[in-house]
């Protein structure tokens, strides 16, 4: 399966995402911003990093590169479409998905590993975990705090567009915990935390078991290949 | 030493004139008009180094040649109070100590062949004067600074780390200095997508008005992929890229806009550079697609002395002819003068030389990354540098009189007539406690105190994760990056400096620094291969601050010398000093090392139940300089523990032979704190506590129980053995005759730490104290 990885000004951790992809099985290709040409391939990974250098707001002029428009049509059609961190915060400029970010309610910039719940499993990225589960993966960033108006909030709550709650610790003054949300239809995916991080023993990060030894985030980018084999 | 970073502050920045209608000073101007009075003493030139100008010219220099020479002959650029001691790093060499150094001393930095046709390249410097005046933009330009020297060799960056000395912890400016250097760090470095592996924080009141920040970067690269900056090829253009050129970090230039002084003219321009770090993300991916597709014959970063540093030093490094049109330089501000241009200091800018027919493709690579660049001119024969502004000749100088035969100095040199007296009052007459009691309070009060105090707090804000080969970062002694994810090979690197040390003998304390550095890497399991330098000083015209710098280089050199590890390149900062006051010695030691396999790295805490603690090395009553000292005593006085570099070298080799055979769990250096704080870290960095006896080593060494606890003897490194290896372990150190001695087994049911016989800490009491000092003083650390 080819899954495109979008490089914009200031990405940072898109050849982590083409590795994570590797890692599970897939053929990671990575695609341009100023490019209409998605390659061809059959999932979208928005990565993290700084586009543009958070200016005017975070993932808010990426939301118009040219590749995006294409993207969006893709996500409409039901590609699965995961956005990390900054790709998080370009989906909910785009309207990909409800919500949108703002500076961290401490105004630093935060990097720990974080404990998650998955709220749902249901999801073309999340189908691989269970609903409850808990899952380890880094998380990092400046402008991280998930908001959305009430009504919306009650909406996403009520239809089960939660996909990931913080657990233990809110690290960035999120409403509601939330980590990472989904569109209605489930193929889209964003949230803060980054799981390809947590993709390769000896590099993610600490269990019980052994030093850098976590891997929660794995399932994400296996959760897509498998189902698309399973169409 | 292109760099960007502290010189001597002087007054020319506070005065700022501006004339109607300013014409600039041309060559024919120069000629004609040979008793035109010059501000050269405000642009910190003194008037032997002005007069020697003028015999290298045969004239008077115009207004951008002075610009030009008071900047590349700053402290700072032309290294002319160090240079005669500095050359002993490259004549103290064996054969080798040359054999995997690819590229030395003199270039942007140093580069080493780590095997495999992979090479690394490493450099730290400091950004320390500016970090202080304005802590964020400082520290965060620091960064900027040493990573645009990295891609200049043909590197990608990979990561960094920082060493950084606050003043007292609890003195009023010090959590606005805090803030906005760890605040800058972590802005522009996080941004970059680098991570930050490692570094150090101390607070101490002889840094309180002269913090220091020297940032440290690390680039990999294959062998074919170096290169080196340097102009060379007639015709070839001559080509400035990244972001504009504005009116940031010009010292003195504005002096020179004319020949008379008024106070108050129409513009202030901060002498501190302001960084953007995305414009800087940007310029890395296009340097290296630059490189990848062969387009450049090679890279100069711009930092201090902006383009006349550039220029000069291309020049200098080529053919030695150039020629510059300054009209083609694009501007943030159009009203800057000549002057001001090749002085300003201007983040994020990238100088190339680029073959003619190699042009349209670079310019289309440029342009795909968004970046601005024009072309300024081109290289030459004629062996000189020629500038020209509207169409007239305003600099016509022999590119080497200003990059590389600047003023060298003989500085006096005085032996400090307070040392005999400060080495003469040791630690060892303090009163040392007996009861456990006293013990056990000594040993809390150690683990809280500001510099033995977990750093969470500041490496909480820095991304570790990103790139996604990290192996090992802080708490571990030294930080770890994959390099090539075929094989594991890998590289991990260290920084060492303890001030106090260095003050009771900055000879011996730079041969300690080098050896805690060097014992860092080696307890990862790494082979230690390379060192950078970063020598924080007080004014080089102090005698007795010069005659601190000869021996803390003395003893380095010597030191690299005897480890047969070379010394590849680093940064000199005088002038840290407040009145007569200097800081103490801070000479920053980088070691770095390789290693195979980063799945055989050693981390520095225990993981499993069960396993044989051994201590290698002996402890004998070494207190003066000590944490101990300063922090139950106030003390400072004696002289620094003794080193053995021999023994660090055995040692080193058997952590080595034990991680490559994978008979050592952990390894953890003993340094600042002694024992008692190696222990109480091991336990911490995964919970797994651990019963310890001291009999053996009390018997052995001849000490008491305070001094085995909190004694800083070197060559000494707690390690952690699975019982299954326990006898191949015993039989390697053995073999090599080095002293171990079993001190206790890990127990993770316990939960605490149990020094049997003198006292027992929970590991939660451990954490608490350990962890809260930092956010008492700074704000809470997110998520604790």
């Amino acid at each position: 399966m080819r899954v495109g990885v979008v490089t914009f000004p200031g990405s940072l951790d898109d050849r982590d995402a083409q590795r994570a992809v590797r890692l599970a099985g897939g053929e990671p290709v990575a695609l341009w911003h100023g490019d209409h040409d998605l390659k061809g391939v059959e999932a979208i990974i928005l990565p993290g990093g700084f586009s543009y250098g958070d200016y005017l707001r975070a993932g808010a002029i990426a939301s118009f590169s040219p590749i995006m428009a294409d993207v969006v049509d893709a996500a409409n059609a039901g590609m699965p479409v995961l956005g990390i961190c900054n790709g998080f915060q370009m989906l909910a400029e785009a309207r990909l998905i409800p919500g949108a970010h703002t500076r961290n309610a401490h105004q630093q910039f935060i990097r720990r590993d974080q404990r998650l719940v998955v709220e749902n499993a249901r999801t073309d990225w999340t189908n691989g975990f269970t609903e409850g589960q808990e899952i380890t993966i880094p998380l990092k960033n400046a402008d991280g705090r998930f908001i959305a108006d009430a009504e919306t909030v009650k909406r996403i709550e009520g239809e089960g567009q939660v996909a990931f709650r913080y657990v233990g610790v809110n690290p960035n003054g999120s409403m509601d915990d939330i980590a990472g949300v989904t569109n209605a239809r489930g193929n889209v995916v964003g949230l803060m935390p980054h799981p390809e991080h947590a993709v390769e023993e000896g590099f993610g990060p600490d269990t019980p078991a052994a030093m850098s030894s976590g891997v929660d985030g794995l399932t994400f980018f296996t959760s897509v290949l498998e189902r698309a084999l399973a169409k | 030493m292109t760099d960007q970073t502290d010189r001597a502050p002087h007054d020319a920045e506070m005065i700022d004139v501006r004339p109607e209608g300013h014409v600039p000073d041309t060559v024919a101007n120069a000629a004609a008009t040979p008793d035109r009075e010059q501000p050269y003493g405000a642009l910190g030139l003194k008037a032997d180094e002005y007069a020697k100008i003028r015999e290298i010219l045969g004239r008077r220099p115009t207004s951008g040649e002075l610009a030009m020479y008071s900047v590349m002959w700053s402290e700072h650029c032309s290294y002319k109070s160090s240079k005669i001691y500095l050359r002993q790093f490259g004549q103290k060499v064996s054969p080798a100590m040359k054999k995997n150094l690819m590229v030395g001393m003199g270039e942007n930095a140093g580069v080493v062949d780590v095997g495999g046709g992979w090479a690394v390249t490493f450099k730290v410097e400091s950004h320390n004067h500016p970090s202080y005046i304005e802590p964020f933009q400082g520290a965060a330009t620091g960064v900027g600074g040493i990573v645009r020297d990295i891609i200049s060799m043909g590197a990608r960056p990979v990561a960094v780390m920082d060493q950084l000395r606050f003043g007292d912890i609890d003195a009023p400016d010090t959590a606005r200095v805090v803030d906005g250097v760890v605040g800058g760090i972590s802005f522009y470095a996080n941004c970059l997508g680098l991570p930050n592996i490692g570094g150090e924080t101390y607070f101490d009141a002889v840094y309180q008005g002269n913090p220091l920040v020297n940032a440290l970067a690390v680039g990999v690269l294959r062998h074919e992929d170096l290169h080196l900056a340097n102009a060379r090829g007639v015709g070839n253009k001559v080509v400035l890229f990244g972001a504009r050129t504005g009116g940031d970090g010009i010292g003195g230039a504005s002096i020179l806009a004319s020949d008379t002084f008024s106070s108050g003219g129409p513009t202030k321009r901060p002498a501190v550079q302001v960084g953007d770090p995305f414009a800087e993300k940007v310029l890395i991916e296009c340097c290296l697609e630059l490189f990848r597709d062969e387009l450049v014959e090679g890279i100069q970063d711009l930092g201090a002395a902006g383009i006349s540093c550039a220029t000069s030093e291309l020049a200098s490094n080529g053919d030695g002819g150039m020629f510059i049109e300054l009209d083609n330089v694009l501007l943030r501000d159009p009203s800057l003068t000549a002057e001001e241009i090749l002085m300003s200091e201007s983040q994020e800018r990238m100088m190339a030389v680029v073959r003619p027919e190699k042009l349209d493709a670079f310019l289309a690579v440029v342009a795909k990354w968004d970046v601005e660049t024009s072309v300024l001119g081109e290289v030459t024969d004629t062996g000189r540098l020629v500038i020209n502004w509207h169409g007239e000749e305003i600099v016509n100088v022999e590119p080497r009189t200003v990059a590389v035969d600047g003023p060298v100095y003989e500085r006096p040199v005085a032996y400090p007539s307070w040392i005999d007296a400060l080495q003469a009052d040791s630690a060892s007459s303090l009163p040392r406690p007996t009861g456990n009691a006293v013990l056990r309070e000594q040993f809390l009060e150690l683990l809280g105190s500001p510099n033995l105090a977990d750093k969470s707090w500041v490496t909480n804000q820095y991304d570790t994760y990103v790139l996604g080969n990290t192996a090992l970062s802080f708490p571990d002694d030294g930080g770890m990056i994959r390099v090539d994810e075929e094989t594991g090979l890998g590289f991990a690197i260290a920084t060492d400096a303890n001030g106090r040390y260095c003050q009771l003998d900055p000879k011996q304390g730079a041969r300690l620094a080098l050896a805690e550095a060097y014992r860092n890497v080696a307890v990862t399991g790494a082979v230690p291969a390379a060192v950078t330098d970063c020598l924080n000083f007080g004014s080089p015209e102090d005698p007795e601050v010069m005659w601190q710098f000869s021996q803390a280089v003395e003893g380095l050199a010597d030191g690299c010398l005897e480890l047969e590890i070379p010394v590849t390149g680093g940064n000199v900062s005088f002038y840290n000093q407040t009145g007569t006051r200097p800081i103490h010695p801070t000479p920053v030691v980088g070691v770095l090392g390789v290693i195979d396999d980063v799945a055989k790295r050693i981390p520095s805490g225990w993981q499993d139940e069960g396993d044989n603690i051994y201590l290698l090395g002996t402890t004998s009553l070494e207190l003066d300089g000590s944490a101990w000292a300063g922090v139950v005593h106030d003390h400072l006085g004696g002289r620094p523990p003794a080193v053995d570099l021999a023994a660090e070298a055995q040692l080193a080799q058997l952590l080595h032979a034990g991680g490559d055979q994978s008979l050592i769990a952990a390894a953890h250096d003993l340094s600042d704190g002694g024992l008692a704080q190696a222990l109480a870290e091991a336990v911490m960095r995964f919970g797994v506590g651990a019963r310890v006896w001291l009999g053996e080593v009390l018997e052995r060494d001849g000490i008491d129980v305070a001094t085995a606890l909190f004694s800083e003897s070197t060559g000494r490194v707690i390690v952690s053995v699975p019982r299954e290896d326990d006898v191949r372990f015993r039989g390697l150190c053995e073999g090599r005759g080095y002293p171990v001695a079993r001190i206790g087994v890990t127990d993770a049911q316990s939960g605490s730490l149990e020094v049997q016989d003198v006292f027992t800490v929970s590991v939660d009491e451990l954490r608490s104290t350990h962890r809260g000092t930092l956010p008492a003083r700074f704000g809470a650390t997110i998520g604790e």
